[in-house]
């Protein structure tokens, strides 16, 4: 997969909100095969935070996405990605903007223009989006280098609420479509994979489970089963079976016992 | 002076240094950025950079996140 002008071997791409430990995380991350993985940058506190992530990702020697979570306006969120520049020595930036606490929806309008804010001053922006596709249109439209669609809100398990809208997402997009947020278990991640999207990011339906190494691993088989099958191109649905034996050749069994048989 | 470090309020001497004060919060640098009165103080100038009366700072790290 090309994604930001740059070649990527796998096609999940990790999260790190919501693991009990670091030593989760770093297990989470080996298993899931991820070459990229999104932090988030909060106040240091006066006990300076206990060890950080980067020190995991680094170690593993995967590449940084920082990410503007919590930002609620577009001027908060330029000066976030600004200050993850300078922290991460990285132009690429997830660009989530949201506008609602009880959904955690994106702001679309704020959204927009920090995303084009954002890539006129040289950033590699993936924004976290809706799933309306003609916003996904005007995100490409001003220079991001993906669209991100939510499959249903960050941490909700629900999958993916509206295929149909994945679908026109992927169908238009010349830039990679990444199904960001919603997923709750692998079927989830296939079922994206197969819509067409080009990759996956997932944070809670790997952390929060009750064992997420194990739930790494389901994810990395999951997005690669549902890409193959994509690319395999499937059977169309039908209300009726269409016979997979042909009738022709067919013996005729169902006649008389002869009068030996039955002696 | 008084100056904002995160939130707080902080008494720090005259002409303290953004250096000097990440330097008490933080033994890191990588992943590490800082804010003063909103504007993104480049690492190069946290030496450079002296504090004033009424400043705001903010002093971030990387957090598991997004």
């Amino acid at each position: 997969m090309n994604l930001g002008g740059r070649a990527w071997g796998s096609r999940l791409i990790m999260g790190t909100g919501g693991f009990r430990s670091l030593e989760e995380l770093e297990r989470a991350l080996v298993a899931s095969g991820a070459e990229m993985v999104t932090v988030a940058l909060r106040r240091i506190d006066a006990n300076g935070n206990g060890p950080s992530p980067l020190q995991v990702i680094d170690r593993l020697g995967l590449f940084v996405l920082p990410n503007t979570a919590g930002c609620y306006t577009a001027r908060e969120a330029v000066r976030t990605a600004q200050l993850a520049r300078e922290a991460f020595a990285t132009d690429w930036i997830k660009l989530e903007v949201i506008g609602d606490d009880r959904t955690l929806h994106p702001d679309s309008v704020e959204l927009l223009v920090a995303a084009e804010k954002l890539v006129a001053d040289g950033f590699t922006v993936l924004p976290y989006t809706s799933d309306d596709p003609v916003l996904a249109r005007r995100l490409e439209a001003v220079g991001c280098a993906a669209v991100m669609p939510l499959g249903s809100p960050i941490g909700a398990g629900r999958g993916i609420d509206n295929p149909h809208h994945i679908r026109l997402i992927v169908e238009q997009a010349q830039v990679p479509v990444v199904l960001d947020a919603g997923i709750g278990t692998a079927s989830d991640a296939a079922m994206a994979m197969e819509l067409g999207c080009d990759a996956v990011l997932i944070a809670s339906a790997i952390s929060r489970s009750d064992d997420p190494a194990t739930m790494a691993q389901a994810m990395k088989l999951a997005v690669e089963a549902g890409r193959y099958a994509h690319q395999a191109g499937r059977i169309p649905v039908r209300l009726h079976a269409q016979a997979s034996t042909p009738p022709a050749g067919r013996p005729d069994l169902d006649v008389p016992r002869t009068v030996s048989d039955t002696v | 002076m008084t100056v904002s470090v995160n939130g707080e309020r902080r008494e720090l001497p005259d002409g303290a240094t953004v250096a000097e004060v990440v330097t008490t919060l933080t033994g890191e640098e990588r992943g590490v950025a800082v804010a003063l009165n909103g504007e993104v103080v480049p690492r190069s100038a946290w030496p450079t950079t002296a504090l004033a009366e009424g400043q705001s700072l903010e002093v971030l790290k990387a957090v598991q996140g997004g």
